[in-house]
């Protein structure tokens, strides 16, 4: 057993590592959330009436709202992040060293997606830090009752980027993951509207943002930060994480996948 | 321990990249798989690395059945890949202590293996830099130094000097035969390069993903340059 917890150890490490030389990233990463939380929402206060709704006891104010959507966008931006370099480690050739250590190839893959959801959440967690200034703030058990809900999300996301680095064949065709993947996923969900208002403006749409996974993950954040168990929203994203995970596992398989197709 | 690859068919779609290749490396042998671009060498060393499996045919590192036991078999082999592995914002110490984790090794035994194998290529003094402020040389170096950490049976190479100057060239070939000559390991070095082949080192021809000779250097090409030998068998430029 001590080879893997040294092996997931220096994985781990070496995503924390890889953080630590990237600052520009963790800035990016945290003023994405900050101006939709500062600008967008300020903006968007007047024109959008919030009604009571769970987890909510009272109403509250559009930043209120938005703030676990913005926790679920930067898990989201960040596992397709994590999946570029993925891709770019592939074509660099990093990847084929870790693919070539002596221990299961689903356990070396797991490792690197727990260490890319770690830097995920301690980034979550500097957005709640910065938005709790500017008095969008959560009861102090809140916090802690919404790591296990991030760390799923995370893995969710990650292994959705895991995934879709398995089937991307070139670092230039990752523009189309932001168009067709990041995109739709991130407003065809509850994160910056709840579904209730989706489905004023259409049925059908709010039926789309329904079976989003995202819109799963973001509510099972909200509900965690306010202290709340959201078992449907659990139930969906343990089986979009384990259903995105099976995708990347047989995209890295040796016997199939991309990395068999390419030359 | 040598290594041993059998009737290996690999193809990607209707194209043939490997067609019944079949070798075996001794133990403590330097060979140089030796063919032009396009042989089928980069996607015999993807299956000989377990990238992609084949098929057919058969692959055994050591004694370990690559389709049967993978993990026995990469553990005993090292590997520097044609294609940059170090993480340029890691220094030498940190991207060997990585792999070294990989491979189960820590703590002290890590970092006394890391200091032999960066004494042995003469890289102990640049252990603290990071490998982006190294030249070409130096990071093949610490990439061979990485692939020796965990002590493996047989050592794969895949044009590892590709794009280094004529004097680190010389250096990295040297040292890796005398790898195999002083410390018994099996090595196989994919080259399109002949002046990389010495007389007395198995020779290994792949052409269009055909296993065209195998034997020892001299005893293949005889009394004609080697260069010339290899551009009348394969007709590519050397």
């Amino acid at each position: 057993m001590r080879p893997w917890v040294t092996a997931f150890a220096a994985i781990v490490a070496r995503e924390a590592l890889r953080f630590i030389h990237q600052r520009e990233r963790f800035l990016a990463a945290l003023v994405r959330p900050l101006v939709w939380l500062l600008v967008f929402a300020a903006g968007f206060r007047a024109a959008l009436g919030l009604s009571i709704i769970p987890p909510y006891q009272t109403y509250i104010t559009y930043e209120t709202y938005i703030v676990p959507g913005l926790c679920g966008m930067i898990l989201l931006f960040n596992g397709m992040q994590s999946s570029l370099s993925l891709v770019y480690d592939r074509e660099m050739g990093s990847m084929r060293l870790l693919l070539t250590a002596p221990l299961p190839r689903w356990f070396l893959l797991v490792s690197k997606l727990f260490g890319a959801t770690f830097i995920s959440i301690l980034q979550v967690y500097a957005f709640l830090a910065i938005a709790a200034a500017f008095g969008i703030d959560m009861a102090p058990g809140g916090y802690l009752a919404a790591l296990p809900a991030l760390l799923l999300a995370g893995l969710m996301l990650g292994a959705l980027g895991l995934a879709l680095s398995s089937f991307i064949k070139q670092l230039e065709n990752f523009a189309g993951v932001m168009n067709f993947v990041i995109f739709p996923m991130f407003f065809l969900s509850s994160a910056l509207y709840p579904l209730w208002k989706m489905a004023e403006s259409s049925p059908l749409l709010r039926d789309i943002c329904a079976v989003n996974p995202f819109t799963h993950a973001v509510e099972l954040i909200r509900f965690a930060l306010y202290l709340e168990w959201n078992l449907p929203a659990l139930g969906w994203t343990a089986l979009a994480t384990l259903g995105f995970l099976a995708l990347a596992l047989r995209g890295y398989d040796p016997a199939r996948g991309l990395i068999r197709r390419r030359r | 321990m040598s290594l041993e690859v059998a009737d290996l068919t690999f193809r990607y779609g209707s194209k043939t990249a490997l067609d019944a290749v079949g070798f075996i490396v001794p133990p403590g042998r330097f060979a140089a798989l030796l063919g032009p671009n396009g042989a089928g060498k980069s996607t015999l060393f993807g299956l000989l690395t377990r990238l992609f499996t084949a098929p057919s045919g058969r692959i055994a590192i050591a004694g370990h059945d690559m389709a049967r036991s993978p993990r026995g078999a990469l553990a005993r082999m090292g590997v520097v890949f044609q294609q940059p592995t170090l993480d340029l914002d890691l220094t030498v110490r940190q991207n060997l202590a990585y792999f070294a984790a990989l491979h189960g090794l820590a703590g002290r035994e890590a970092r006394s293996r890391i200091d032999a194998a960066l004494d042995r290529l003469w890289m102990r003094e640049r252990a603290s830099e990071k490998t982006r402020d190294l030249n070409g040389g130096h990071r093949r170096r610490t990439e061979i130094a990485r692939a020796l950490l965990h002590r493996p049976s047989v050592l794969l190479l895949d044009e590892p000097t590709v794009g280094l100057d004529a004097a680190a060239r010389t250096a990295i070939t040297d040292h890796v035969h005398a790898l195999a000559r002083d410390e018994g390991l099996t090595v196989l070095w994919a080259t399109h390069l002949t002046d990389e082949v010495a007389n007395d080192d198995q020779l290994i021809l792949l052409h269009q993903g055909r296993i065209l000779a195998d034997g020892t250097a001299h005893e293949l090409h005889g009394a004609t340059p080697l260069r010339e030998w290899f551009l009348a068998r394969t007709g590519a430029e050397a």
